[in-house]
């Protein structure tokens, strides 16, 4: 497994500037989170880390970067999970879940037995494998994401990219999900890249904070180092008093106005 | 109608009935006819065509001729259209994930229709130059609607494809209304080629299709796994390593060069690239490697069928088979859709 690793990295669209000279490196089994205000560039530079947006600057994996590699090779490597991902409603969970397959197939090639196992397997570790059968349609939301993590997992990639894996999910759901992916960064020393918008779930479950505003680089470090509440009114606007849970970890709850 | 299984591939039970169906459409296609044979005397011709069998049919060289001549081309060239139509819709609604896309979506139909009266006008409607006309008016509006959509919508463009095509299909039309205005003594011949025939047909028209009809199949039927991954959106599909641009390119060339060469030869037939491909879809689900190969024999059994129709309806008149694929396919996939709510459905 290697991490990944970007340097310089810049989006524009249309001329308008999204991101620019963005220098991010996660090692393999690092969890960074991506945090700051709604426009700061979280899901631009996940696009960029993707490949799925032009991009200034370089982005590497494994010390070989993605201008060198096909579209396809860089998905062994990469998977993304898109922040409203687009679940087909008559396909299945297992054959939305295979089409995770896709980058280890030939243009043209159909999937074999070793490509079936592998979803289904990816399925089952993300304790959705009583979901197999059931259309995406008539899944709840919590399943859905599951499902949306099983077809990343069934990329075998080493990095794993996450775009408000936790939006629209309750609070046990939203936890359910940080923890299997908290399980596979351990497991299989993915390095895990996830704009977060829940900065007590970002403080608790990732090791560096990424503090992104107005398309660069604010801070980075530790929670406790990137999430000051001068800090937070600063760049989010946000009233917030930061505290400590049973166990020391820290926990962002928000303030009414005095 | 089965018990839920998580992967649904192509059952050879479906392709059977599939199959099964487009055999007995065919057949019907040759047993019956203007003309009153026999249908024992027309098996007995065709079963002493086959290898190692010898039959005499009893008759005439002239009713023989009737069954090879005839019927046997305009039933193969049905099912060719047919084939043709159902494959390039199917793969139409997958690659712009738009369940209304049919095969004229980008303009197919409009530049085949100002082709087509323009050979009309100038040569009359038996010149051999209209299926031409029509066929490179065809390909000159979507390449025009390639143009466009993809000059103002940059690498992923499914939506401004459509726009684009919207807007070349109404150029188009209003270019072949003038010219049919300037010439309304040809309105009565345009007008049947709008609405669609297979009534002056031979082997020649068979031959005209085959070449593209083959093509186009064997592309888009080759492109049925990629069409799932497309299911899920053009930047989703980009990050597992599929170009979505590239797929889309690819498929509208072989489902437009499929459906400009049937347009040649039958004008205008609607409703089957529309209807084949969604009651394939709501009786075995909605993966495109099982709705492409099954919309290909669906859509041949349905036009065979709606040309018989079109051939004995009203005999001995023609009705236009554009009316009765609409008349016979709008009821259908009414019943289809109903017994689909039911719960069989995907």
């Amino acid at each position: 497994m290697s991490g990944i690793i970007a340097r310089g990295v810049g989006v524009r669209y249309d001329g308008r500037v999204a991101l620019e000279g963005v220098d991010l490196e996660v090692p393999a089994g690092e969890w960074a989170a991506l945090v700051g205000p709604n426009g700061a560039g979280k899901s631009s530079l996940l696009r960029a880390l993707a490949g799925t947006v032009p991009s200034s600057g370089t982005v590497a994996v494994g010390g070989r970067s993605r201008h060198e590699m096909s579209r396809r090779r860089w998905a062994r490597l990469v998977a993304a999970v898109a922040q409203h991902p687009v679940l087909p409603a008559g396909l299945t969970a297992a054959e939305y879940v295979l089409l995770g397959r896709t980058p280890h197939l030939g243009y043209l090639a159909a999937e074999s037995r070793r490509d079936v196992v592998a979803a289904l397997a990816a399925l089952e570790r993300l304790d959705a494998g009583a979901l197999a059968s059931r259309p995406l349609g008539s899944l709840s939301g919590g399943e859905r994401q599951r499902v949306v993590l099983a077809r990343a997992l069934a990329q075998d990639p080493e990095v794993l990219l996450l775009d408000e894996p936790t939006a629209s999910l309750d609070i046990g759901h939203q936890q359910q999900v940080l923890d299997l992916v908290e399980g596979l960064r351990r497991e299989r020393g993915i390095a895990v890249v996830a704009a977060l918008h829940d900065l007590t779930l970002a403080a608790q479950y990732a090791g560096r904070l990424v503090l992104l505003d107005r398309g660069r680089v604010a801070a980075e470090g530790p929670a406790t180092a990137v999430l000051t509440p001068e800090g937070l009114a600063h760049f989010s606007g946000a009233r917030v008093a930061l505290l400590r849970g049973p166990d020391g970890e820290l926990v962002v709850a928000p303030r009414r106005p005095a | 109608m089965t018990a839920p299984r998580p992967l649904r591939r192509l059952s050879p039970l479906a392709v059977g009935v599939a199959l099964v169906l487009l055999l007995g459409a065919l057949l019907a296609g040759l047993l019956v006819g203007a003309v009153g044979l026999s249908p024992g005397a027309v098996l007995a011709e065709v079963a002493d065509r086959l290898p190692f069998v010898s039959v005499d049919s009893g008759l005439s060289e002239q009713e023989a001729a009737i069954v090879w001549d005839l019927r046997l081309p305009r039933v193969v060239l049905a099912a060719l259209v047919g084939a043709t139509l159902a494959a390039a819709g199917a793969s139409y609604q997958g690659v712009f994930r738009n369940p209304l896309a049919d095969p004229y979506l980008l303009g197919v139909a409009a530049g085949a229709g100002l082709g087509a009266t323009i050979g009309i006008v100038t040569l009359g409607s038996a010149s051999a130059v209209v299926p031409a006309a029509a066929f490179a008016g065809a390909l000159a509006a979507v390449a025009l609607t390639y143009a466009l959509g993809g000059a103002t919508g940059g690498g992923r463009a499914g939506t401004t494809l459509v726009l684009a095509g919207v807007a070349v299909a109404a150029f188009f039309t209003a270019a072949q209304t003038f010219v049919q205005q300037r010439h309304a003594d040809t309105v009565r011949e345009v007008y049947s080629w709008i609405l669609g025939r297979l009534s002056t047909v031979g082997w020649s028209e068979v031959a005209l299709l085959a070449p593209y009809a083959g093509v186009s199949l064997m592309v888009l039927l080759l492109h049925r796994r990629l069409l799932d991954v497309m299911a899920v959106g053009e930047e989703e599909a980009e990050t597992l390593g599929v170009s979505a641009s590239r797929v889309r390119l690819v498929v509208v060339a072989a489902a437009t060069l499929g459906t400009a060469a049937a347009v040649a030869v039958s004008g205008l037939v609607g409703f089957v690239g529309i209807v084949v491909p969604h009651a394939v879809r709501l009786m075995v689900g909605s993966s495109y490697r099982v709705i492409v190969p099954l919309s290909v024999l669906g859509g041949a059994a349905f036009l065979v069928l709606a040309d018989l129709g079109a051939r004995t309806l009203a005999a001995p008149s023609e009705v236009p088979l554009g009316v009765i694929t609409a008349f016979v396919g709008a009821p259908f996939f009414a019943v289809v859709l109903r017994s689909a709510r039911r719960g069989w459905g995907p």
